[in-house]
């Protein structure tokens, strides 16, 4: 069979923000895959120059609804270092619960840690440059601890379970990134590691990886500038690079389920997903335990021109920002890589192998296995846990275009 | 006070509450956004399954794999436009739709990529794109109702979700959405929060931003930042001149006036009006050098 067949699944659902897929063959090759992300440019790396940089973590919240906290650390933690601000252990810890938060949040619409720390669960108005606006009540934090307790036996419930599912056998040769802390599971702060190779500081990020634009996508992609190879960020990588630093009760759990690490296979990223969950409500239970509101809430600072960079840990993987001020406090640049374009080739080449295995001549079927594929990558609202039924195109033509 | 929008007849009218009858067809869809305000209608937990039982969850491919085609009977219309594709889109969308409402700062009122309004679009392009030619997009963000008729508009940057049930709620009964549109000045009062601009000099946009929020930030010792645009007779002349004349600088009002609502009619009039008095006074200082802040935001 020579003619050309196009599957086009028109979107994605269930996935954060507005994506689609083109797969062409020609016969049972795979000719090209091109995953596209049409999401409306809207310019946050131009509109942030000339702002005062108090604004940038309101701002840069506001390019995810879902993740809104992985901005706002990443750009805090930037800002801080070009400003020279040392936040106290206090702060630290108040920030690794909100992260904490955000992760259970992300993975499963719980909302209530979010609302009490930081005013609401969307676009959090409590994040500072220097630390918090205020430090919460002790009781607002401690009123959480039973729904937190109950959250913690349901992570590890949830994760036995999880771990039961069907997973196809497809390991894959992957070089995974994660950020890396000598004395904690990766959130705010480390180096930034492969799964092989030598880590690296995080002011040495753009010297190894590169945006790069597609035109069939309105997100960059990434590339490692050595070889222009791909790699994977997100839970699985986290978790093969940081399983000894998970709370004892994940490691546990991780055990029990037979979970071996490293694990190259994308489908299992659900399991890591899920041990994080643990992780994060463990984790969370022990800061809101030990809560004393404390003061200063926020660490004061002198405008002065510098730059700095930081890369945190978001539900879905590494964030890296940079940003130039002036003496003024005002933002000179900004650059942002999300999760989400650093994944985008790596999605692309797991469907180049993964679809000899899955066509068939029934292209829904074929389009619901892609869809679970990709969706492996993006948790953001996957939560529940209904099959697909989606509505995609099938096209013949000579130049596979769409 | 309500917001005094007059909704068509509302289709749930006839078509929800009689046993037998097919419930009203919800659809979500977006625009340019990032997709937090659809995220308050999942965020609604316990009242998501009485919405669900209430409504047919027809097209929402942000939580369900289903999706129906049209029409619609309420469309829920996050985002705004920025891009030809879309601006076709909406009209589409408005064909199959009776009742449209849009949700959040970005389809009401342009949101924060509606600040290219102010500046150079193919600046913009060349600093994020290595490749520009490969986007399609328009010079300008525009609120949905600047393409279409709107029955009703959702404010916030997110929405409240308990406005956003009251007006799925109103839909479905056939009534009109019962929204206080007062100032989150009110709402502060309300909650007995010591005011920040008068005991801490604190900037607050409070006096003029629409409620919805709960005044979250001055419980946490910052000021209104105006996530819920303009309130209903807000009077922005009148709050920036008092805040100008007690001594906050023009260039910090003018980016807070121009934040997720920038291009709502009340909001870009008031910073447009700040930013040429602001030029205006720097030229007869003799001050050479405009500070950036001035320049960017001279435009218009």
């Amino acid at each position: 069979m020579s003619e050309t067949r196009t599957i086009k699944v028109e979107a994605l659902t269930r996935v954060e923000g507005e994506g689609g897929l083109h797969v062409r063959l020609n016969g049972n090759t795979v000719e090209e895959v091109q995953l596209s992300i049409y999401e409306p440019p809207r310019f946050f790396e131009g509109f942030l120059r000339g702002r005062p940089l108090e604004e940038v973590p309101d701002i840069t919240a506001r390019i995810c609804g879902i993740c809104p906290v992985a901005y706002q650390m990443s750009a805090v933690h930037a800002l801080e270092q070009a400003l020279g601000v040392s936040i106290s252990p206090e702060i630290r810890r108040l920030r690794r619960l909100l992260y904490c938060g955000e992760w259970i949040e992300s993975h499963g619409l719980h909302m209530h840690l979010l609302q009490a720390l930081a005013g609401r669960a969307i676009h959090p108005i409590n994040v500072a440059v220097g630390g918090f606006y205020r430090a919460p009540k002790k009781e607002e934090l401690r009123k959480l601890i039973p729904a937190f307790e109950w959250g913690l036996q349901a992570a590890i419930d949830a994760t036995r379970w999880v771990a039961g599912f069907d997973f196809p056998d497809f390991d894959r040769n992957y070089e995974m990134i994660s950020v890396c802390h000598p004395d904690e599971y990766p959130m705010n702060q480390g180096r930034i590691v492969p799964t092989s190779g030598l880590s690296i500081d995080v002011s040495e990020y753009e010297q190894m990886f590169a945006e790069y634009h597609v035109a069939h996508s309105t997100a960059l992609h990434s590339h490692r500038t050595s070889d222009h190879s791909s790699y994977h960020v997100g839970p699985l990588a986290r978790v093969n690079l940081n399983r000894e630093k998970l709370c004892e009760n994940a490691r546990r759990v991780a055990d029990d389920i037979g979970f071996t690490t490293p694990c190259f296979n994308p489908f299992k990223a659900i399991i890591a997903r899920s041990l994080e969950v643990i992780h994060a409500f463990d984790e969370a239970l022990t800061i809101l335990r030990e809560y004393k509101p404390f003061k200063p809430s926020r660490i004061p600072y002198q405008h002065r021109a510098g730059e700095g960079w930081a890369a945190t840990e978001a539900p879905r993987g590494l964030i890296y920002h940079r940003y130039q001020v002036d003496d003024q406090g005002k933002v000179e640049l900004a650059k942002i890589v999300p999760p989400t374009s650093q994944n985008q080739r790596q999605i692309e080449l797991d469907l180049i192998d993964w679809l000899p295995r899955v066509l068939c001549d029934d292209d829904q079927h074929t389009a619901d296995e892609c869809e679970r594929l990709i969706r492996s990558y993006d948790p953001c609202i996957s939560c529940s846990t209904h099959f697909l039924k989606l509505t995609f195109d099938r096209r013949e033509s000579r130049d596979g275009g769409p | 006070m309500t917001d005094s929008t007059t909704l068509p007849n509302p289709p749930g009218a006839e078509s929800s509450t009689v046993a037998g009858r097919p419930r009203p067809r919800l659809a979500v869809l977006k625009f340019a956004s990032c997709d937090g305000c659809q995220l308050s209608l999942l965020d609604c937990e316990d009242e998501l399954l009485a919405v669900a039982s209430a409504v047919e969850i027809a097209y929402f491919p942000e939580a369900s794999s289903r999706m129906e085609p049209g029409p619609y009977d309420v469309t829920l219309v996050e985002g705004s436009i920025t891009t030809p594709h879309d601006a076709q889109r909406i009209q589409e969308i408005r064909r199959i739709s009776r009742t449209v409402v849009t949700i959040g700062a970005c389809a009401t009122a342009g949101g924060i990529q509606s600040l290219k309004n102010w500046a150079d679009h193919e600046d913009y392009l060349r600093c994020v794109y290595a490749s520009p030619e490969y986007i399609s997009t328009l010079a300008t963000s525009t609120p949905i109702a600047d393409h279409i008729k709107v029955d009703f508009e959702l404010r916030g940057c997110p929405i409240s979700r308990h406005q956003l049930l009251e007006v799925i709620g109103a839909l479905v009964s056939g009534r009109r959405p019962r929204l206080a549109s007062h100032s989150v000045c009110l709402d502060c009062k309300r909650k007995g929060t010591v005011c920040v601009e008068v005991a801490q000099g604190i900037p607050c946009l409070g006096p003029v931003t629409h409620s919805g929020c709960g005044a979250i930030c001055p419980s946490y010792d910052r000021g209104c930042y105006e996530c819920f645009g303009p309130a209903a007779q807000s009077n922005c002349h009148s709050l920036t001149d008092q805040l100008l004349n007690s001594g906050t600088a023009a260039e910090t009002l003018l980016p807070l006036l121009r934040n997720f609502n920038a291009s709502a009619p009340e909001f870009r009039e008031a910073s447009n009006r700040v930013a040429s008095m602001a030029a205006h006074s720097h030229k007869e200082s003799g001050i050479a050098a405009e500070t950036d802040c001035i320049k960017e935001f001279r435009h218009e």
